[in-house]
């Protein structure tokens, strides 16, 4: 059975999670092997995945934990404050 | 990660939420550590600068130690801070949505095929190309203009790499919603991101616009 391109691209996201039917797999598959469009597509979309994915993308900001952990503790201390001296209402 | 190494780590992360709830305040910093970056990340897909990323990362971690006694071990750890920051970022969002009019729905071109960018080669970008300050930028801005119920399921499935099963769990939607929009989301990063990335890339010099 042949596929047309834009059919195709409908299973380019499940083609690269692995989760096509196996026959569904191998018609996409005998496709991307004859369509350097598609292949194309496809390999493209997997190399901006892979980009997005890495950790110098989305940095966090220097001293981010030493904030966090200050903001914690400071929360934390006035937490156990209140618990001990309920406000007066 | 393998299914004995989650094991493990959903073992050491019980005793440490005991420690916690016993008293042993410090062991939270230690619970918390290896998801701050994805806790930042998720929130930064959502609002959009830096400082109030890391206000609403600090809120989920502040919210997540207030509740952690409710936190019954059904789902991951991970999971359930994940939900927390998710809850967070939209508390936030709709607070903006009412200035910036950012819809947290559907978009209204749900549904119809999102047509790639067509092109007849790719040269592999390797990831030593985000060494460049512009091809990071690049990519964030890309992530950026996703609606925002196509970027949490990007940057949960394909960024912090949950599982669909987890994504779903995490957004309370369907496994099915998850691949629909996760196809969605991928489609357009490719249709924005593709044609920007290869001419960034490509050795010869672009002449500005």
């Amino acid at each position: 059975m042949n596929i047309d391109c834009k059919h195709v691209w409908d299973y380019i996201s499940d083609y690269l999670d692995d989760s096509l039917l196996p026959e569904t797999r191998e018609i996409v598959q005998r496709h991307l092997e004859s369509c350097e469009i598609c292949s194309a597509i496809l390999d493209s979309t997997r190399n901006i995945l892979i980009l997005t994915a890495d950790d110098r993308v989305f940095e966090l900001p220097t001293g981010f934990s030493d904030r966090l952990h200050a903001r914690l503790a400071r929360e934390i201390a006035a937490g156990r404050e209140g618990r001990r001296k309920p406000p007066e209402s | 990660m393998n299914p004995a190494d989650a094991g493990c780590q959903t073992r050491i992360e019980a005793r440490m939420i005991s420690a916690v709830l016993a008293g042993d305040t410090e062991q939270y910093y230690a619970l918390i550590k290896p998801y701050e970056r994805a806790v930042y990340r998720i929130a930064l897909s959502f609002v959009k600068n830096e400082s109030e990323a890391e206000d609403v990362a600090q809120e989920a971690f502040l919210k997540a130690f207030r509740d952690l006694a409710s936190f019954r071990g059904a789902s991951r750890f991970s999971t359930w801070l994940i939900s927390i920051t998710l809850n967070e970022a939209r508390r936030r969002l709709r607070r903006q949505s009412s200035l910036h009019m950012e819809s947290l729905d559907e978009p209204r071109d749900n549904g119809t095929r999102i047509s790639p960018a067509l092109l007849r080669d790719w040269r592999e970008i390797p990831s030593e190309a985000l060494e460049r300050r512009e091809v990071r930028a690049l990519l964030e801005e890309a992530i950026d203009r996703l609606s925002p119920i196509y970027r949490e399921v990007l940057v949960l499935r394909d960024i912090e790499e949950m599982s669909i099963e987890e994504t779903s769990v995490a957004l309370s939607i369907s496994p099915s919603s998850v691949k629909v929009r996760l196809h969605r989301a991928r489609m357009m990063l490719q249709k924005g991101l593709a044609p920007k990335l290869k001419a960034a890339t490509s050795r010869k010099r672009r002449w500005f616009q």
